[in-house]
């Protein structure tokens, strides 16, 4: 990949995530209405949410917590640019780690019961989610011998779905924790009807809040692009493979989230960590078998 | 260059005398900051003459060899009787075999085994340069800091126990000359000598409040560290009688030549025992969490720029002989085992001391994992590690015993809002947490190469276990690293008080802070002309381990972690805000500490983290760790030997 080609790929990243991002959290909304017998809000309804945060007065219990909350979104943002603009899949893993710490850093500052509460579920949900992120770019090197994003693409005769399905499904499983969906929306959830409130988020208000919803939009976006990864190879068709891989997978999640219901944080540890080791551990030591 | 080295190791044993013969607290304070400052002096002077001349290794043997052979010995009969003696006073006569066995076999040998040539006995190299940096910088601070910290030790807090500070202070200038000896040699019959040295030394400043927990836990510290002594007693025994060599460094190139006799691994698996028994890994690490009893300057000590990093130095050493061999996978296995299992507990627990304590192990672990397998990467990558483990661990230790000077406690839940009270404090505390753990700090960069490593390991069951046990095991070190900073961060209750910190304990602090970020933005530098040096002395020429487009992006991420807070802090900070208090379902009792309870009455509300004491706790999984992390150690040690003795 040449810098230019890097540029255009990081800067599209940055405007265009949170525009089809924030459709897919529309249409999920609507998806999820009809499943439940109502008519549902409009696609951009999101959009409306955001325009509205934005505009109330700032209120805080610390103002500490803007700060950090400004910087949870650059480095997701930063995380993001690593990734789209092609380079190291390792280093996009730890730095979204680095930006989930601020974003606990932030929640805690308040001293409020259901904040901590959440946060400390948050970090459960992390711990129980990073083996699993780092395991793909394993699983990744494993298969073509690179953590570069770019050249995982341009080495690729074939997806890599095919030496990796272990690890895909082991991605899967933690996504539903990462996208905050039930049975697993144990931190926060994008309902308000929890026993912690909102949880990580509770004393986030207006433009703090907003802030929090166009990172994880950007988030996601690197989550599901991470997804797309695993179904492109260096034929410029197979991107659209990923693309309906990613929608599946989008809608998968919708129809769990609709059809289970909360754990416990202890279950949810147990099993996110169960499955990598069963799904993802298998896959490393068959790939590791062929490899010799 | 001869000098030089003779007189650092010599000198600080020499002034040790100092403040033990001293009483006066004002002079011997004074004679303890002079050693300090004329040990850095001496360190800084000796490496730079060395990397000035070149960076070339240099061999050679000390002026008066033969009389310094002569001093190694008797002072190794001295240490048995020593040993000996206190076991019998303290009715543990069973540890006295274990020094007997392993000071009689070798002196017997020296004496009438086979005669040895006139090889050289001492080496000058890369990571000697590092590890007499660490020694003599990070040590002495530490030393600074211990004059103030013994003081209010004894003045304020600890008046029943006995002023026994003359005795302290005098041990820390021992355990400088041991190091600085063990680091230089090359004959193992000296390195064996400086070795017991610092396990009798630590020994003795775990036992430093006579209390039966003190003594306890410093006995188990001497039986560990005795029977990793015994390991390196075999190591010489087989290298004199099968090699005729006692050179540390005969012994590695016969086992790099030979990588499948066993007997040449022998002698290199026994040196890599004794290494972990001192570095505290799996199963051994009972004795680096007992030394928590200890004044804080030893833990300091003990934790950071000495004892568990002889242990790391030999490791490192002898890494080139275990690469993908069956001494190597022990050593990988261990590690990666110590890595995963300690940062378990760390979440357990919540003594700030203790947390700090296994984060040392657990931290080693990932070290002595990238020993064992023994590529450039990873060797890079753990005298990285080493680095930035010796200046972090030896700054947190000192700023949590300032905080238990200073607000009474050392349990982490204690230091809620450490920020709005303590500024300063919460500063350092802050720095080496980040120094520790975080992207992009010493952490992220080794284990970005210790992943890359373990993919390629050759042996399969070995790479599968290692890459599991590093991805979990940075989750459980995120965890607990993660919610201690959320402690300090958080808002506080209590009144502001005064800071009883000492000034040179803040001196020595910040000091660490000072080398912390510097050795953060001379990573570059330092990669290219001290750890690329090193890599090309002990792999022949190395390419760049890290790639230069990584590298870029590290140092982005590295100045985010600074700038980007510091940017949004400074943006934000005249924004209009309306204060309000937190939501507790409607019943704050006017703040957001306190909440009205059922009984109309207001309460104190508190906020505490997950400690996940049924799920990770120490009663339920230590035992079990301990039995896994033995049986791995057997099983090799038995294919070894066994190999060896057909």
């Amino acid at each position: 990949m040449t810098i230019s080609e890097r540029i255009i790929f990081a800067l599209l990243y940055i405007v265009l995530a949170p525009f089809i991002i924030g459709l897919l959290d529309g249409f999920d909304r609507k998806i999820s209405a009809r499943m439940q017998g109502r008519r549902g809000p409009s696609v951009l309804q999101p959009f409306f949410d955001l325009k509205k945060l934005f505009e109330k007065e700032f209120l805080t219990a610390n103002k500490m917590q803007l700060f950090l909350i400004r910087s949870y979104l650059c480095f997701i943002v930063l995380s993001g640019i690593i990734f789209f603009g092609g380079f190291d899949l390792l280093l996009v893993i730890f730095s979204l780690s680095t930006a989930a710490m601020f974003l606990i850093l932030a929640s805690t500052a308040t001293h409020s019961p259901f904040a901590s509460q959440g946060t400390s579920r948050e970090l459960v949900q992390i711990m129980a989610c990073e083996p699993m992120e780092l395991l793909v770019a394993v699983g990744f090197y494993l298969a073509t011998s690179t953590f570069t994003v770019s050249d995982i693409v341009s080495k690729s005769t074939v997806a890599n779905i095919r030496y990796l399905p272990g690890f895909f499904v082991g991605f899967v499983f933690i996504l539903t924790i990462k996208f905050r969906k039930s049975p697993f929306d144990i931190s926060t959830s994008h309902h308000a009807h929890q026993e912690v409130i909102k949880g990580v988020t509770s004393e986030m208000v207006g433009k703090e809040y907003a802030m929090v919803t166009i990172a994880e939009w950007y988030e996601n976006a690197i989550l599901l692009g991470i997804v797309g990864l695993f179904f492109v190879s260096n034929n410029i068709l197979t991107v659209l493979g990923g693309i309906i891989a990613i929608l599946a997978i989008w809608f998968l999640e919708i129809l769990i989230d609709n059809t289970s219901a909360r754990v416990k944080w202890q279950l949810m540890l147990k099993l996110a960590w169960g499955v990598t080791i069963v799904a993802a551990g298998m896959n490393l030591f068959l790939l590791e078998i062929i490899r010799g | 260059m001869e000098v030089l080295v003779t007189a650092l190791i010599c000198f600080p044993f020499l002034w040790a005398i100092l403040p033990a013969v001293i009483h006066n607290s004002k002079r011997r304070a004074f004679a303890v900051y002079l050693g300090c400052t004329i040990v850095t002096i001496l360190s800084v002077a000796t490496a730079l003459k060395w990397y000035l001349a070149g960076g070339q290794a240099l061999d050679f043997r000390l002026p008066y060899q033969h009389l310094f052979g002569e001093i190694f010995m008797w002072g190794d009969i001295f240490l048995m009787f020593f040993i000996t003696y206190l076991s019998y006073k303290h009715k543990r006569l069973i540890i006295s075999v274990l020094t007997i066995v392993s000071t009689v076999v070798p002196t017997v040998l020296e004496k009438f085994g086979p005669k040895l040539g006139l090889a050289p006995t001492m080496r000058f190299d890369w990571l000697t340069l590092i590890m007499v940096l660490i020694i003599g910088v990070v040590g002495s601070l530490i030393g600074i800091y211990a004059v103030g910290y013994m003081h209010g030790f004894h003045i304020h807090h600890h008046k029943e126990v006995k002023d026994r500070r003359s005795f302290f202070l005098s041990m820390i200038f021992v355990f400088f000359g041991a190091m600085f000896g063990l680091v230089t040699s090359a004959n193992l019959l000296g390195l064996y000598f400086f070795w017991e040295v610092t396990s009798v030394t630590s020994f003795l400043l775990i036992g430093y409040t006579r209390t039966d927990e003190a003594i306890n836990n410093s006995f188990k510290a001497l039986w560990m560290n005795l029977l990793g002594g015994c390991g390196l007693t075999v190591a010489i025994s087989v290298g004199i009688i099968y090699f005729h060599t006692a050179n540390l460094y005969d012994m590695i190139s016969a086992a790099e030549l030979n990588p499948n006799d066993m007997l040449c691994l022998l002698p290199i698996s026994m040196l890599a025992f004794a290494a972990l028994t001192k570095s505290a890994q799996f199963p051994f690490s009972g004795w680096l969490l007992g030394a928590m009893v200890a004044p804080t300057p030893s833990s300091a000590l003990l934790h950071s720029a000495t004892m568990v990093k002889a242990g790391v130095y030999m490791l490192i050493r002898i890494s080139t002989a275990m690469a993908d061999n069956y001494v190597g996978n022990m050593v990988a296995l261990i590690g990666g085992f110590t890595f995963f299992a300690a940062s378990c507990f760390a979440i357990t627990v919540s003594d700030g001391k203790k947390v700090l304590a296994y984060s040392t192990i657990s931290n080693l672990g990932l070290i002595v994992a990238c020993t064992g397998c023994g590529y450039e990467e990873t060797i890079w990558a753990a005298v990285f590690l080493v680095i930035f483990h010796a200046v972090s661990k030896s700054m947190l230790f000192q700023c949590v015993g300032a905080i238990e000077t200073t607000i009474g406690s050392r349990d982490v839940e204690e230091m809620q809002g450490l920020m709005s009270i303590f500024p300063k404090l919460a500063f350092i505390l802050m720095v080496g947490i980040a120094g520790m753990f975080l992207a992009p700090f010493g952490m992220l960069i080794s284990k970005w190469a210790a992943l890359k490593a373990f993919i390629d390991t050759s042996s399969v069951y070995v790479s599968t276990l290692m890459v599991l046990f590093i991805c979990f095991g940075s989750a459980t070190t995120m965890f607990y690293w993660t919610k201690w900073m959320s402690k300090i961060l958080g808002a506080s209750k209590r009144e502001k008080s005064r800071d009883l910190t000492k000034k040179n304990e803040y001196i020595s602090m910040f000091f660490h802070a000072f080398m912390m970020i510097a050795l953060i933005l001379g990573f570059p530098w330092l990669s290219e002309n001290v750890l690329k040096p090193l890599s090309d002395e002990m792999f022949g020429d190395v390419k760049q381990v890290i790639s230069y487009e990584n590298m870029v992006i590290m140092i982005v991420l590295l100045c985010g972690v600074f700038i980007i807070p510091f940017v949004n802090y400074i943006l934000t900070k005249g924004q209009k805000v309306k204060q309000v208090i937190t939501y507790m379902g409607g019943v704050n009792a006017g703040d957001n500490f306190n909440f009205i309870s059922s009984t109309g009455d207001p309460k104190e509300l508190e906020i505490s983290n997950f400690y996940m004491e049924e799920l990770l706790g120490e009663k339920k999984l230590f035992t079990p760790a301990i039995l896994i992390s033995s049986f791995i150690i057997i099983v090799y040690l038995i294919i070894v030997v066994g190999g060896a003795l057909q």
